[in-house]
């Protein structure tokens, strides 16, 4: 049961993936997306890890792709221009094509060479509160680096979309030159 | 046959439960439209409708076969796929969240006797619910933070510029708000200790007597929870996205017939979404007080006592009659309330609700600190 799951799961994002990058219209590309987030967030749920797939959904699918989606809609682009500026990407993205691939065949062979051992934790690994716990416990030197990068990135986003209006920044000053 | 019934007996018995949820909800909402058109009438000094039916009362049936056998237009110059996905997506967000709402009590019974072949073996209790999922409340914010796309796609692929506009709106509107609505809901989490529902109603049974509803230690949090969810389900005074008077009838401008039917029940079952929520959260859910104090004081226990199929009856009955009060507040407000304007809904959700809700958060986790030292 499980197994068919996955792979109709497992087919369903692979397909989406495909379709996003087919895709010349962006707001398809951007569906294609969503649809490769929630097939994944099905497969951590099979997989008995139902924070990590909700959080999956509420983060990805409902925060940053309605984003992208909002931004998609203002910005209309014109969908028959080629896309000739961007040639120079190709090399780079068929190399790290390569690295993916290489790096999802040492995936399978460091699973097929691990033991089969489950876990005494196996049960409660996925939950809710065990996930907290390990978080403020033993990871939570990252957890408070994340959180200072993250206040970081609000901080520098507020600058960048306010307008400077207090005359000793010198940021107006400039602008004001540049003929705003 | 009977080892494959019996495999087949949890999802059979999941089904069942599904079925009865889905009928059970959709009937609601149903007469919630009927309840909205009378309410609003008796407001406004009409009677609403009255013709189909003994006092109006087959007026949703009427309706839905209106919807069916109406010409379904499509737009030449939309974009067909995503335009027919659209209502699919926001009916489908607004019925996922139904499998968690916690309807009643448990009701203590030995199945094991009722059922043939041994079906029933191991099971006293059933639940009335179809899942109790240990994410509870994330899953309900996360399925409903899906629903936008329903409206913003729909914006988008309609190919006109009122649907764009709304749209637009109601993508950011949401946006917006989903982040007072998810940090009101904190306060909640933290005094219960998880993010189950039913862990949620149970931690208010077993509260402290002043605080056996939420709504008590978090009457903050449940304010800013109630403005929210009004701008969540796109309804007065928040119903920007639709708002008839500049945008004709926004993001659903070009829909029609049976399409057009869809938004609006998603509307509908969103907003009892919402209203399940608001009660579980802040009012107990099924919970009434006094109940079992009743039952020891009349020797009533097989019809008060807990477990009982009386118990769950009357908690049933309770969970319903909170729900048909907040949806009666719906309309209510509706028929009171003028719109906002929306640089006016956008600063209020930015500049006012979220700080309100973090400032919650932030008193309601120090005063937990305090009283579990």
């Amino acid at each position: 049961m499980v197994n068919v799951l996955f792979f109709v799961l497992a087919g369903l994002a692979i397909a989406c993936a495909v379709s996003c990058v087919y895709h010349k219209n962006p707001l398809y590309s951007a569906i294609s997306l969503i649809g490769v987030l929630l097939s994944l967030a099905c497969i951590y749920l099979t997989l008995a890890a139902p924070f990590i797939a909700i959080v999956q959904i509420l983060v990805y699918a409902g925060a940053i792709m309605v984003l992208v989606v909002f931004v998609i809609m203002l910005l209309n682009l014109d969908e028959d221009k080629p896309l000739t500026r961007l040639r120079y990407l190709y090399p780079i993205g068929g190399a790290l094509g390569v690295v993916l691939l290489a790096q999802t065949l040492f995936v399978f062979y460091a699973v097929t060479k691990a033991p089969h051992q489950a876990s005494e934790q196996g049960n409660v690994i996925g939950q809710t509160m065990s996930i907290g716990t390990a978080m403020y416990t033993e990871y939570l030197l990252p957890v408070e680096i994340v959180g200072v990068l993250l206040l970081m990135a609000i901080v520098g986003a507020m600058i960048m979309s306010r307008r400077m209006r207090e005359p000793n920044l010198e940021l107006v000053e400039g602008s004001k030159e540049d003929g705003e | 046959m009977e080892e494959a019934l019996k495999t087949a007996f949890p999802f059979i018995a999941i089904s069942i439960g599904i079925l009865l949820v889905f009928g059970g909800v959709m009937m609601i909402v149903a007469y919630t439209v009927l309840a909205e058109r009378k309410v609003l009438g008796w407001i406004q000094g009409r009677i609403g409708p009255n013709r189909v039916g003994p006092w109006g009362l087959l007026q949703p049936f009427a309706d839905l076969f209106k919807f069916i056998f109406k010409e379904d237009l499509v737009p030449d110059k939309s974009t067909k796929f995503v335009y027919y996905l659209a209502p699919i997506v926001a009916l489908t967000a607004a019925f996922m969240p139904m499998i968690v709402y916690p309807f009643g009590p448990p009701i203590n019974v030995d199945l094991a006797a009722w059922l043939p072949y041994g079906l029933g073996e191991g099971i006293t209790q059933i639940p009335l619910r179809v899942a109790d999922l240990d994410v509870g409340i994330l899953y309900v914010l996360a399925i409903t933070s899906v629903g936008v796309y329903g409206i913003a796609l729909a914006g988008w692929s309609s190919n006109s510029k009122y649907s764009l506009m709304g749209g637009l709106r109601s993508s950011a509107q949401m946006i917006s708000y989903e982040l007072a609505m998810g940090a009101s809901v904190i306060g909640v989490v933290l005094l219960a200790g998880t993010l189950s529902l039913g862990g949620i109603i149970d931690a208010q049974i077993h509260a402290p007597w002043w605080s056996r509803w939420f709504i008590v230690p978090q009457f903050v949090g449940f304010v800013v929870f109630l403005i929210a969810a009004f701008a969540e389900t796109n309804r007065v005074p928040f119903d920007l996205p639709e708002a008839e008077t500049e945008l004709v009838a926004g993001f659903h401008t070009e829909y029609s017939a049976l399409k057009f039917a869809l938004f609006f029940m998603a509307e509908y079952v969103n907003m009892f979404t919402v209203s399940v929520m608001c009660v579980t959260l802040f009012l107990g859910g099924w919970y009434i007080p006094g109940l079992d104090w009743v039952a020891r004081q009349t020797d009533l226990v097989w019809l008060f006592g807990v477990g009982t199929v009386g118990y769950a009856l009357i908690s049933h009955v309770g969970f319903l009659l909170k729900i048909f009060a907040f949806l009666f507040l719906y309309i209510w407000v509706r028929g009171t309330l003028p719109r906002f304007r929306f640089d006016q809904l956008m600063n209020f959700g930015w500049k006012f609700l979220l700080p309100v809700a973090l400032g919650n958060v932030i008193v309601t986790v120090i005063l937990v600190f305090l009283m579990n030292r």
